[in-house]
């Protein structure tokens, strides 16, 4: 921050950076400038005139370029010939800046008065009464009466719906364009745009299906009226009955806070429920944007089919047992063979609830077959030597930067990542992104390597090569380039995915990503802060996962253990054969997923979950967990970012948290008395995960000042809902912080290919599951099973726009519908909507007739 | 003296290449590109006096001068939206002397380093964009468009472009935005088109009409040009003359000649009416009464009577006109043509409108009158670009010069005191 700037504004002199705008540099001194259609995300348009204020800038005399002063000495200013929007006018040395002459305060009632002109001024049944800017702004600049005759009143549409998610009030709306600015620049999803002219302006969108845009949500935050609303909480309750708690997404990696607005209600039959979501303003994680499934997949906590009570196998059929009996019968059957028994856990559990699983078998059973149910990403243990450094802010990245994303499509994995990597890269960081196909930020990348199906180490091996050694220049081919521009990079911040890998190429992959990251060609880039690695985890808490040591070969902290237990792949390879007699699963579906056909030959299965799902109609017991919106927690996000949520609604049944369900087994297996809360067993991950240490709720909780300050006082940034009063959390340090790191050994991975038509499963953001199932506003934006080829592959194929395939999937034939786009890679069938399966796998597309077609 | 800019009028099918250039048609070009370097034709266009002609007066050769020097591309936009009310000037000059404002604009290419000329057209100026591009199409043949423009290493391209028909089109920003595509709305400066316009590069936006003057000041010298007009305002400009004049058309004069020469020119009032008004500069510009008649017609000449020459289309009004009509016309026209960007002019000319509609309609109070002229100057000065200005023009003029015809037609309504009443204003 070299590049101040001096300027008064109404006496006080404030000092800012070079580039900000009047508007801007007044909020720091607490001037509250009020506008409408500037927003400090967005770049300044000038538009509603809100903002006018008296700019006076110092006069210079023009042969001389001395400053001019008066009699007094004071230096003299020309204000210009009239008044100046605060929003687009950018500071300058000197410039005296007057808010509250009778001009100004005049200008903003004229502006109010004619907002109001045509605006319904229907705030007793406006979803946005109450955190309306336009209210607020007119109660303390208004004059509280109009001129225009009400006859006069512009009438329009109230009930416009742009999307399925997202509904416009033609009459509420003030043409600030923040929605269409948002959109354009924000997010690159220019899809709604102003239609016709004058007051006949409207919003209307350009894309079919309507508002197609993972981000559409954000825009009824931002807007400064209620002409923006969403499909899910349009008329559903009054802001001021609503009682904010803090919470961090559930959904991916990235973490994003957020606030749950919950409210009692009577069709609830007077329990508390979500009434919605809204993002959390972290400038170091989310800034103020959350996605749209982050917003509208909440209702599976309130779901009627949520499991109340256990359930114990009695006669082949489940029925309800108390939890007394539940717990004994559990802890009976599971004290046998510690090689005979294994523990696998879903990655959507929180931290308390993974390590309370690996005590439970560690400590208690003696075993080390415990692992994460669906064994995705590797690389844990790398980015705990190499990850991204504490400290980190993609925000800080720009110019003479680069950013390296293999194998992920951040949009559709983590879609806040794949902004705040777009963003940085629009900031002038070079982006490198391999894939085996085009992703969405191809259009930002410097360079695009798109490699073939299965040659991902192979491509990976050549970019650390060439950063290796001083390259020849004549050779100009896109390898050497990136490589020349990551070796060039000030900072460098490597994101990594597990798209068309099997699990040990992943693992192979993040130690060749890690080694690039600890070759120093004039720039160190591990421990440094901006740099490091970020794994793309498949769920919101497999960070946490590994580093509470749910692992068969790592103890909490990256421990290695003495001898290695079983990985889930090799248990489900015993359930089937019979080496493994009780089977302990937590939050993970494995059945559903594809990955475990059936319970194969175990004695005993025991299921925790929120639903009855496939896995959990063929256990023995079924244990009622609670969703994380009804308890507190902590989770940790792929950047190592431990935060924490809170508990927003009443208990669902009996259901209990999954870290208590699991202590309570542990006392009867000898662990002594279960922790009372959360906050307890989290004391414990602090004592015994090094990472850790010193961390607690209090320090989690802690808040410190953000700018641009959007969630305050002022009137007219948004609700209460970006305002963070509950805790920025901490990022835990990497080994490459404190201690030199050794260069990985990579193993010699065999991508074990057949050759002909490869197919690669692609991630998409509104995937079918348990957790999108259940929420019925998403459900038009539920992704459905697709096979994605290249026009030449269905030419050869023999199929169709529309045709309906056959493909297998782990085993079981899923019927998918063809989409021919030559954005897919030619020889490459991308599957979405379909259960994952790692790695790539000969395509074999059995066309089927309309009459063969399952009903369902 | 014979016409400069409408010289079709004095010599038969101006329009065909051959025959400009058998009348010194192009020898402006070649006498830039041969013997002139592009700041040396900067320095002659800007010694000229020459000024913009749209209406807004801003010195041609600053302009250029203005443009970065060095590499990327630039641009020449030639504006010939011409949609103020009662300008149908660079109409005829495209349609019928499209040589004289290519030349021009290749001549301004030249000068800021540009390859590229895009004209935009208002899109109902159909017939004068065939004529242009045909004169195009025989530009390039010559040779003045194209590659190597007459052996020259300066290369450049001319396109038209056709908007669909909106006034704030006329306004550069707001042109720019047309032209790539956008919405026709303004943007706030800075940044200036010269800095940042088309595709965010340096651009240029001249009128149809400056550029026709280009060729005629590089041939016959700044010094020439300065003699012609006043010293202030040097140079000719087509006015354009409607209303309630006997012959209504374009008349190319020597700036400096005074309201009443013009009226006469046009032969008169139509009909032997006694003149009662006329707007200087279309719709924009406040209206003018007999007592200003004797003002210059130059940059200056109306200041004193609170108006401007602006694009000097005038509109001449006779004493059967109400005036109160008249300025509900303009203002409907404005009301109809904001783009919406921002809110005073959006909310403040729909409110007018109304207002003044009742007032016309003889349902309006005095209150209403005084509400109209409180709006008005609510929008004034606090708009994101000048349409906001121009629509309150004739309303504010027509009041402060014809309070006695509002007085009429709201002491007219013999009910209108009693509806105020009834309407209850609402907050």
């Amino acid at each position: 921050m070299s590049d101040l700037i001096t300027l008064t504004i109404d006496g006080v002199e404030v000092s800012v950076a070079k580039g900000t705008r009047i508007a801007d540099a007044a909020k720091r001194i607490g001037n509250d400038i009020p506008v409408f259609c500037h927003h400090p995300k967005l770049e300044p348009v000038g538009m509603c005139r809100m903002c006018l204020v008296e700019v006076g800038l110092p006069v210079r005399d023009r042969a001389t370029g001395a400053l001019l002063t008066n009699a007094d000495g004071s230096p003299q200013l020309n204000f210009g010939r009239g008044l100046q929007t605060a929003c687009t006018i950018q500071v300058s040395e000197g410039m005296v800046v007057r808010t509250a002459t009778e001009p100004v305060l005049e200008a903003r009632k004229s502006v109010i008065e004619f907002l109001l002109t045509s605006h319904p001024l229907d705030c007793p049944i406006c979803d946005k009464g109450g955190e309306c800017p336009l209210q607020n702004l007119t109660m303390a600049h208004g004059v509280g009466q109009s001129r225009m005759h009400f006859g006069d009143k512009l009438k329009l549409d109230k009930h416009v719906p742009l999307g399925d998610l997202i509904y416009l009030d033609r009459e509420r709306c003030i043409q600030c364009a923040r929605c269409i600015r948002f959109q354009e620049e924000v997010v690159d999803d220019p899809v709604i745009r102003f239609h016709n002219r004058g007051r006949s302006l409207e919003i209307v969108t350009l894309s079919d299906p309507g508002f197609d845009s993972v981000w559409s949500g954000n825009t009824t935050d931002i807007c400064p009226v209620g002409a923006l609303t969403t499909a899910d909480f349009r008329f559903g309750a009054r802001p001021w009955e609503l009682t904010p708690v803090a919470s961090i997404c559930p959904h991916c990696p990235v973490g994003c806070n957020t606030t749950m607005s919950t409210r009692r209600e009577a069709m609830a039959n007077g329990r508390t429920v979500i009434k919605r979501i809204m993002p959390r303003q972290n400038e170091a994680v989310n800034e103020i944007w959350i996605c749209d499934k982050g917003r509208f997949v909440h209702h599976f906590a309130d779901h009627a089919n949520r499991l109340t009570q256990p359930l114990i196998r009695q006669n082949g059929k489940l029925v309800e047992t108390s939890w007394g009996e539940a717990l004994d019968f559990v802890a009976g059957k599971l004290q046998i063979d510690a090689h005979m028994v294994a523990g696998l856990a879903g990655a959507r559990l929180s931290n308390e609830d993974l390590f309370a699983f690996q005590r439970l078998f560690r400590d208690g059973l003696k075993s080390q077959n415990i692992d994460l149910a669906k064994r995705r990403l590797a690389g844990g243990d790398v980015a705990a030597q190499v990850g991204l450094s504490s400290g980190s802010n993609l925000k800080d990245l720009g110019k003479g930067d680069a950013i390296l994303v293999v194998a992920s499509d951040l949009h559709d994995e983590a879609p806040v990542w794949w902004l705040r990597v777009k963003q940085a890269a629009e900031r002038g960081a070079t982006l490198v992104v391999a894939n085996a196909r085009a992703t969405r930020l191809d259009a930002f990348a410097a360079f695009s390597l798109h490699y073939e199906a299965g040659q991902a180490l192979a491509t990976v091996n050549q970019l650390v090569s060439m950063a290796k050694v001083e390259t020849d220049t004549a050779v100009t081919n896109d390898i050497v380039s990136a490589a020349e521009a990551l070796f060039k990079a000030e900072n460098l911040v490597i994101f990594y995915g597990s798209e068309g890998l099997a699990y040990d190429e992943t693992d192979a992959l993040a130690k060749l990503l890690g080694n690039l990251l600890l070759i120093e060609n004039g720039h160190k880039h591990a421990g440094r802060v901006n740099n490091g690695l970020v794994p793309v985890w498949p769920h919101n808490n497999t960070q946490g996962a590994w580093d509470m040591g749910v692992h068969p070969a790592y103890a909490p902290g990256y421990k290695p253990v003495k001898e290695a237990g079983l990985d889930a792949t090799a248990v489900y390879a015993a359930v089937a054969n019979g080496d493994l007699k009780a089977l302990y699963i937590a939050g993970a579906d494995p059945v559903g997923d594809g990955l475990m056909p059936d319970r194969g030959k175990l004695d005993f299965l025991v299921v925790q979950e929120l639903f009855l799902t496939d896995t959990a109609v063929l256990a023995d017991v079924v244990l009622p967990a609670q969703s994380w919106a009804e308890r507190e927690g902590t989770f940790t996000t792929g950047e190592r970012r431990v935060q924490r949520y809170y508990p927003a609604i009443p208990v669902v049944g009996q259901s209990r948290p999954d870290w208590q369900i699991l202590a309570q087994i542990g006392e009867r297996v000898g662990l002594g008395k279960p922790a009372f809360a959360a906050s307890l067993t989290f004391k414990d991950v602090a004592r015994i995960v090094p990472q850790y240490k010193g961390m607690d709720y209090r320090t989690l909780a802690q808040v410190e000042k953000q700018w641009p300050d959007v969630g305050g006082e002022d009137l007219y940034y948004g609700g209460n809902a970006y305002e963070n009063r509950s805790g920025l959390g901490q990022q835990w340090p990497v080994t490459a912080e404190k201690s030199a790191v050794a260069h990985f050994d990579v193993p010699t991975v065999k991508t074990g290919r057949k050759d002909g038509l490869q197919m690669m499963w692609t991630a998409v953001l509104y995937a079918p599951g348990t957790l999108v199932d259940c929420s019925d506003v998403i459900a038009p934006r539920k992704a459905q099973p697709v096979a994605a080829l290249h026009g030449t592959d269905a030419a050869r194929l023999a199929v169709a726009d529309g045709d309906w395939v056959e493909v297998m999937v782990n085993g079981t034939a899923v019927q998918v519908t063809v989409r021919v786009d030559d954005r897919a890679p030619v020889g490459l069938v991308l599957v979405a909507g379909v259960p994952w399966w790692p790695g790539t796998a000969v395509a074999d597309l059995k066309k089927i007739v309309a009459a063969a077609l399952a009903v369902n | 003296m014979a016409n400069l800019l409408l010289r079709h009028r004095d010599i038969p099918d101006l329009h065909k290449i051959d025959v400009y250039r058998k009348h010194g048609g192009y020898e402006a070009l070649h006498k830039a590109i041969t013997e002139m370097t592009p700041q040396g034709v900067i320095d002659v266009v800007r010694s000229s006096g020459l000024r913009g002609r749209g209406g807004a007066g801003f010195p041609t050769g600053v302009k250029w001068s203005f443009i970065p020097k060095g590499p990327g591309e630039k641009y020449v936009v030639i504006n010939t939206d011409e949609s103020e009310t009662g300008t149908f000037k660079d109409r005829e000059l495209s349609e019928k002397n499209p040589h004289q404002v290519i030349e021009g604009a290749i001549i301004a290419a030249y000068s800021i380093g540009a390859k590229t000329i895009y004209n935009y057209f208002r899109g109902e100026f159909m017939d004068a964009g065939y004529a242009m591009e045909e004169a195009i199409r025989e530009a390039y043949a010559a040779g003045f468009l194209g590659k190597n423009i007459l052996g020259s290493d300066f290369s450049c391209d001319f396109y038209c472009h056709y908007g669909a028909g909106a006034y704030i089109c006329g306004e550069e920003t707001a042109l720019i935005n047309s032209l790539q595509g956008e919405l026709g709305q303004p943007w706030s400066k800075p940044p200036f088109p010269a800095v940042e316009g088309l595709y965010r590069r340096p651009t240029v936006v001249n009128n149809t009409e400056t550029l026709a003057n280009v060729p005629l000041i590089l041939v016959n010298g700044a010094d020439w040009y300065m003699s012609l007009g006043t010293d202030k305002s040097p140079g000719v400009k087509i006015v354009c003359m409607s209303g309630h004049v006997e012959k209504p058309g374009n008349y190319e004069v020597e700036l400096g000649v005074t309201y009443r020469e013009l009226l006469a020119m046009a032969g008169g009032m139509r009909d032997g009416k006694k003149f009662k008004a006329l707007l200087p500069s279309g719709g924009s510009g406040p209206v003018i009464t007999e007592k200003a008649l004797d003002a210059p017609l130059t940059y200056e000449g109306l200041t004193p009577h609170g108006s401007v020459m602006g694009s000097a289309s005038v509109i001449v009004m006779d004493e059967t006109t109400d005036m109160v009509w008249a300025a509900l016309k303009m203002l409907h026209f404005f009301k109809h043509e904001s783009c919406g960007k921002c809110t005073p002019c959006r909310e403040g000319t729909f409110w007018m409108e109304k207002l003044l509609h009742r007032i016309y309609e003889g349902h309006g109070t005095p209150q209403d009158v005084q509400t109209l002229e409180s709006v008005a100057n609510q929008i004034g000065g606090r708009t994101l670009c000048a349409l906001g200005d121009f629509a309150i023009n004739p309303v504010l003029s027509t009041i402060k010069h014809f309070p006695e015809e509002y007085r009429a037609k709201v002491q007219g309504s013999a009910n209108g005191q009693v509806k105020a009443a009834a309407r209850t204003a609402v907050a």
